[in-house]
C-alpha cells in the first residue's frame, strides 16, 4: 500500500511541535495505551510481538515499548525538517530485522490518535488532527524508505 | 452477518446510550471535512463547510449529521440484521449520490475519535476493541450493494 506523500506545511510544523510540547509530560503514558489499544483491536498486530509473554494493555512490557515508540517520534520532531536523515536507522531496522509490513504503521498512528483525543479532547481540535495525522503519515512513509 | 456476544452487545448498546445525536452530529463533520478535506465533493450545494467554526454552524451539515447517527442508532438496535436493513441505503449512496465507500471507513473513523474525545478512559481498550468491530460492520454493510 502507498501512499502519496503529503508534505509538511509550515503550519502543520508548528501546529505539530507546540502540541507535542504540550503532551510532553504524558508522552510515555500515551505511548503505551496507543500500542496496548493496538493490539487489542488489531489482533493481527500481535504476530510480531511473539517473543513476549503479555500482550495485553497492562504488560509491563508493551507499556515500555509504547514509551519506547513515543521517545523516537519525539525525537523526529525535533528533526522534523528531514525526517528521512532522522529516521534512516529505524527505517533500516524496521525494513531488514523486524519486517513489519509498513501497513501497520497507520494502523499504530489511527492509535496514536485516539489517545491523543482521549488526553486532550479540548486541545485535539479538528485542526490539530489535520496537522498529527499529516505528521504520522510522513513519518511512516520516512520509517518505509528504505524497505525496497 | 457477524455474530455477536452478549457482552459486546453490552458494551455498543452503553457506548450508544452515552452519544448526544446532537451534538457529536455536529462534531464529527467538523473532524471528518478538516481531517479529509476531499470529502467535501459531496457537499458542494452546503455552503461554507471550511472552517470548524463554519462547519458547527452549518444547518445543513447538523441535519444530516443526525440523519447519519439515526441511521447507526438503526444498526445498533438490530444487530443481527443491519446488513439487510442498510442495503437501500447503499444502493442510494453508490448509485445516486455516488460516494467513494472508501469515505464510510473515514467517517467511521471520524466518530470513534470523536466519541473519544467525548467518553475518554470510558473508551477502555475492550470497549474501544467492540466498537471498532461494531462500526466496521456497518460500514461493510454501506458497502455490500457497491457491484
Amino acid at each position: 500500500m502507498t501512499v502519496a506523500e503529503m508534505s509538511l506545511s509550515g503550519k502543520d510544523k508548528t501546529v505539530v511541535k507546540a502540541f507535542w510540547d504540550k503532551v510532553a509530560p504524558k508522552t510515555a503514558e500515551i505511548g503505551g495505551e496507543a500500542l496496548g489499544r493496538m493490539l487489542t483491536s488489531y489482533p493481527q498486530t500481535k504476530t510480531y510481538f511473539s517473543h513476549w509473554s503479555d500482550l495485553s494493555p497492562e504488560s509491563a512490557q508493551v507499556k515500555k515499548h509504547g514509551a519506547t515508540i513515543m521517545g523516537a517520534i519525539g525525537d523526529a520532531i525535533g528533526k522534523i525538517d528531514d525526517l528521512q536523515g532522522a529516521l534512516s536507522k529505524l527505517s533500516e531496522l524496521h525494513a531488514f530485522k523486524l519486517r513489519v509490513d509498513p501497513a501497520n504503521f497507520r494502523i499504530l498512528a489511527h492509535n496514536i490518535i485516539l489517545v491523543l483525543a482521549m488526553y486532550y479532547p479540548a486541545d485535539f481540535t479538528p485542526e490539530v488532527h489535520v496537522s498529527i495525522d499529516k505528521f504520522l503519515q510522513n513519518l511512516a512513509l520516512a520509517l518505509s524508505e528504505k524497505y525496497r | 452477518m457477524v455474530k455477536w456476544t452478549e457482552e459486546e452487545r453490552r458494551i455498543i448498546r452503553g457506548v450508544w446510550e452515552k452519544v448526544d445525536i446532537d451534538e457529536i452530529g455536529e462534531e464529527l463533520w467538523a473532524r471528518a471535512l478538516i481531517v479529509y478535506p476531499w470529502i467535501d465533493r459531496y457537499f458542494g450545494s452546503f455552503g461554507d463547510i471550511f472552517t470548524t467554526t463554519a462547519i458547527l454552524k452549518n444547518p445543513k451539515l447538523a441535519a444530516l449529521g443526525k440523519v447519519v447517527l439515526s441511521a447507526l442508532d438503526t444498526a445498533v438496535k438490530n444487530m443481527d440484521n443491519f446488513k439487510a436493513l442498510y442495503a437501500p441505503l447503499s444502493r442510494q449512496h453508490y448509485e445516486k449520490i455516488k460516494v467513494d465507500p472508501d469515505n464510510f471507513r473515514l467517517l467511521a473513523e471520524c466518530i470513534t475519535i470523536t466519541i473519544a474525545c467525548k467518553l475518554r478512559a470510558e473508551l477502555n481498550p475492550q470497549v474501544q476493541a467492540t466498537w471498532q468491530k461494531f462500526l466496521s460492520a456497518v460500514v461493510e454493510a454501506m458497502n455490500s450493494q457497491y457491484k
